[in-house]
């Protein structure tokens, strides 16, 4: 291995996303806003939460929401997250929206999530190992 | 602050965690939820785990209360309330709760009332067990801190 090759193998993997998040986390799951606010917290980023689909649709409503990131959750009352996330988008909402889906629901539930506006799909539960890397390579894009 | 007391403190939490994960009450998800904690939130496992706790009764309540009149069993209430303790049960790492949430869901897919009851009761004993077990390690978390000590991060790899 050249001298290059082993200096770069030793670097670090980074601990924080490349620029400070203004995330907003979409889940009717205390546990789940709690465990995904604090993620964020850790990766350098902040957060608001609200606990269905209609709520995250209502604070866009006045256009003033600015969000860099959505963690939009699956299975919600009110207004689940693909009606929502298609309502988003209607709303010229360009916000990265990462869908989160448990390990049950299966391709086609995935492919019908993607197709309402997601950028990408994560299953439950979150971890900072497979958020950090997918959010700094959604930003790079 | 007492070298060999906090050691002493030190391994019996390690070997008290380690034997948590082996006998199945937690998993590899309870790891990443001590990772969320450091100086600035010294208290988020215990805040976490507590919000999961409420959740248990008030979700078990409710089924037991849909449950209840055999002439009336409303399924989609309890089906709803298992998959809410699924997923919770799952996001702390409460490994056996979870397990007992799997056996409940297949109950009542196939609305069966005395499997359902039978799932309650040991949902009810699991996250009962494993609140009891918790509150020991958050105990003796606190006796480390208080002898000057740091509480070790035992991975399970």
């Amino acid at each position: 291995m050249s001298k290059v090759e082993t200096k770069m193998s030793k670097q670090t993997k980074p601990t924080e996303t490349k620029k400070k998040l203004n995330v907003l986390i979409v889940d009717d799951d205390a546990i789940n806003r709690t465990l995904h606010a604090r993620i964020i917290n850790q990766i350098g980023g902040v957060s608001k939460t609200a606990g269905n689909g209609e709520e995250a649709v209502i604070l866009h409503r006045d256009g003033n929401a600015s969000f860099d990131l959505i963690l939009m959750d699956k299975e919600m009352p009110e207004r689940d997250g693909a009606s929502a996330t298609k309502k988003l988008r209607e709303m010229k909402v360009t916000s990265m929206i990462i869908g989160v889906t448990t390990l049950a629901d299966n391709e086609e539930e995935r492919a019908a999530f993607m197709e309402a506006g997601l950028n990408h799909c994560l299953a439950k539960p979150l971890s900072k190992e497979n958020l950090l890397p997918l959010i700094n390579h959604l930003l790079d894009a | 602050m007492n070298t060999i007391v906090v050691g002493q403190l030190q391994r019996q939490f390690q070997d008290y965690i380690v034997s948590l994960y082996q006998q199945g009450y937690l998993d590899n998800q309870f790891t990443e939820l001590r990772k969320l904690q450091d100086e600035g939130s010294p208290d988020f496992v215990a805040e976490v785990v507590s919000l999961f706790f409420d959740d248990c009764a008030k979700v078990i309540n409710d089924m037991s209360t849909s449950l209840e009149r055999p002439d009336h069993v409303d399924f989609k209430q309890v089906d709803s309330g298992v998959h809410q303790l699924k997923g919770s049960s799952s996001s702390v790492g409460a490994r056996r709760v979870k397990n007992v949430c799997i056996a409940f869901k297949e109950c009542c897919d196939v609305q069966n009332r005395e499997g359902c009851l039978r799932c309650l009761q040991q949902v009810d004993y699991e996250y009962k067990m494993l609140k009891t077990k918790l509150q020991d390690l958050f105990n003796l978390e606190q006796q480390i801190l208080q002898a000057g000590g740091t509480i070790p991060q035992v991975s399970m790899n």
